[in-house]
């Protein structure tokens, strides 16, 4: 069970916005972090703290493939992203490195909301406002992939893909 | 069963049967990652376990993004690039090269009927020669890079059909803004899009390079443009979806009076007539990238620029997409035509399109440029304003130093 305050943002927030195209270029992942959203929300650093949930709207994390997106995010200690619905790029990058994302097509979550985020069901609850919500169930593949912690751990385990 | 091109390119794949939903895993033709995404996947690749690559022939790796090196902290991820091109026998393409799309193309990596995965999201470019290219991060790539093998669903697909030649002027570039701006950024996520009709028929490899390059900015896995009146220089079987086949939507267009088109700030999905945008004062226009940097592109700038002058107070930037590009726009006089009207020409690459070198606008500058994408901060300035446009439009306004519609100038 996780729990958090929820960050809202809207629909089509492009990887540019999530981490800038000239702070991809390291390996560096604390300066990743260090710049993550700043050209959506300057204050997003300031007001996240370790364990706090991102919260959007559709298509998040659409744009350029840089995994740098949710790599930054994850860094900076966002636990969960939560959105109506992902850009496919980034959905996959997020559970290749281990950060859990759902999507919830119906959710009305609000800025401040406090969520508890069960993701062995997929339930989010919403402390703040007593609602409920189901996400979209992953294929097992992708449950055990972020049940490793990511895909580069997944495959120093299996080898392979195990698709059921 | 009816099969789209996506079904039935996995399907050759898999040995068996597919159809849009499922998820399998997929043997895959080649892989490529940038300065951008390698650094990532070669790490990722060693998490998993190191070793050798499953196929070092079937692997590609290209510095572009940020190329030459502007600081010493990218200079050494090429470095790392370097090492392990070396140490694994992988086809390393130094700066220089181009963009690696472009590369691919050019190489040989993308053939009619491959799956090929790369770590751009721009990859579906390769749909252009009806290869199930698909755009994937560093894990993903390394994983590939690894197995030989990549798992996903098969996509649904979209058609849509454009029944009419565009009118002379109008590009395949108009066409394809055109496209973005009615499906939007998310029309097609998780999708597959076939361009099909009389519009698409004529088109060079280029201009089906450009069409496919943006299925990008619609979300799509990939996409391919009809194979019918393609022209390649070596011999190919083109392949087709089958009669009947299953499309989650069917969109048919007329675009016989397609007027050139213009993305306005700060998505590529909004796109306008450019009638409403002349008039607009501009700063910089670039020339160049994956979507429009390739021979037919400068050359339709050049012809614009032929024996005239760029506006005072404009600069004007263009960056070959490849360096074949480069040399048969130098021997057919195209470059010199575009030097002598003001142009700054720069080594073949990504350039300024990902804001991190090559030229970053300044604030409140407007750019008018041949690339994919104005999101917010794109070129390296979250305070500059980008307009997306045909390589014509881009040479036109940069000689009135405003929006200009081509047609009319």
């Amino acid at each position: 069970m996780m729990k958090g305050i929820a960050h809202v943002y809207g629909d089509n927030i492009d990887t540019d916005r999530i981490i800038p195209g000239k702070y991809t270029k390291t390996l560096d992942t604390a300066s990743l972090a260090a710049h993550v959203l700043e050209d959506l929300d300057p204050l997003f650093r300031d007001k996240l703290n370790g364990g706090d949930l991102l919260v959007a709207g559709d298509n998040f994390g659409c744009g350029s493939s840089r995994e740098q997106a949710p790599l930054a995010l994850k860094v900076a200690g966002v636990s969960v992203v939560i959105a109506r619905y992902f850009a496919r790029i980034f959905f996959r990058n997020a559970i290749n490195i281990g950060l859990p994302v759902l999507e919830i097509p119906d959710h009305d979550i609000q800025p401040k909301d406090q969520l508890s985020v069960d993701l062995s069901t997929g339930k989010v609850e919403n402390i703040t406002t007593g609602k409920t919500y189901q996400a979209a169930a992953l294929p097992p593949v992708m449950i055990n992939i972020l049940n490793e912690g990511g895909l580069a751990p997944y495959l120093k385990k299996y080898g392979t893909y195990i698709l059921d | 069963m009816k099969q789209t091109l996506a079904e039935k390119i996995l399907s050759q794949h898999v040995g068996r049967e597919v159809k849009a939903g499922e998820l399998l895993v997929t043997d895959v033709d080649g892989v490529m990652a940038t300065d951008t995404t390698a650094p990532y996947a070669i790490q990722a690749f060693e998490e998993m376990g190191g070793g050798l690559v499953w196929d070092a022939s079937k692997c590609a790796l290209v510095i572009d993004h940020a190329a030459p090196a502007p600081n010493e902290r990218i200079a050494n991820l090429h470095e790392m690039m370097r090492s392990f091109a070396k140490k694994q026998g992988i086809e390393l393409f130094e700066i220089g090269e181009g963009i690696c799309h472009q590369v691919m193309m050019e190489k040989g990596y993308l053939k009619p009927g491959y799956v090929f995965t790369g770590a751009d999201s721009h990859t579906p470019t390769g749909g252009a020669v009806g290869a199930f290219a698909t755009g994937v991060g560093s894990t993903d790539l390394a994983a590939v890079m690894k197995t030989g093998q990549i798992w996903m669903k098969v996509p649904e697909t979209i058609r849509i059909i454009c029944n009419d030649r565009l009118q002379s002027g109008v590009s395949a570039k108009d066409l394809i803004l055109f496209l973005v701006g009615k499906l939007t950024i998310s029309g097609a996520t998780y999708q597959s899009i076939e361009f099909q009709g009389e519009a698409f028929e004529e088109m060079t490899l280029a201009s089906r390079m450009t069409i496919a390059n943006m299925v990008a900015e619609m979300g799509g896995k990939t996409g391919f443009v009809n194979m019918k009146g393609l022209k390649l220089d070596y011999a190919f079987d083109p392949i087709f979806s089958d009669e009947g086949a299953t499309y989650s939507e069917t969109f048919d267009f007329n675009v016989a009076d397609l007027q050139p088109q213009i993305s306005i700030p700060e998505s590529p999905d909004k796109v306008k007539n450019i009638e409403g945008h002349e008039g607009q004062k501009i700063d910089y226009a670039f020339i160049g990238t994956c979507c429009n940097g390739r021979l037919e592109d400068l050359r339709a700038a050049a012809e614009v620029l032929k024996g005239k002058r760029i506006a005072d107070g404009v600069r004007f930037i263009v960056a070959p997409a490849s360096r074949s590009v480069m040399l048969d726009a130098m021997n057919d006089g195209t470059m010199q035509t575009l030097i002598k009207a003001g142009v700054t020409t720069i080594n073949p690459g990504c350039g300024p399109c990902v804001g991190t070198h090559q030229g970053v606008p300044g604030n409140d500058e407007v750019v008018i440029s041949a690339a994919n994408r104005n999101f917010r901060g794109r070129m390296g300035n979250p305070n500059s304003n980008i307009y997306l446009a045909a390589p014509a439009t881009v040479a036109t306004s940069a000689l009135h130093g405003k929006i200009t519609n081509p047609l009319n100038n």
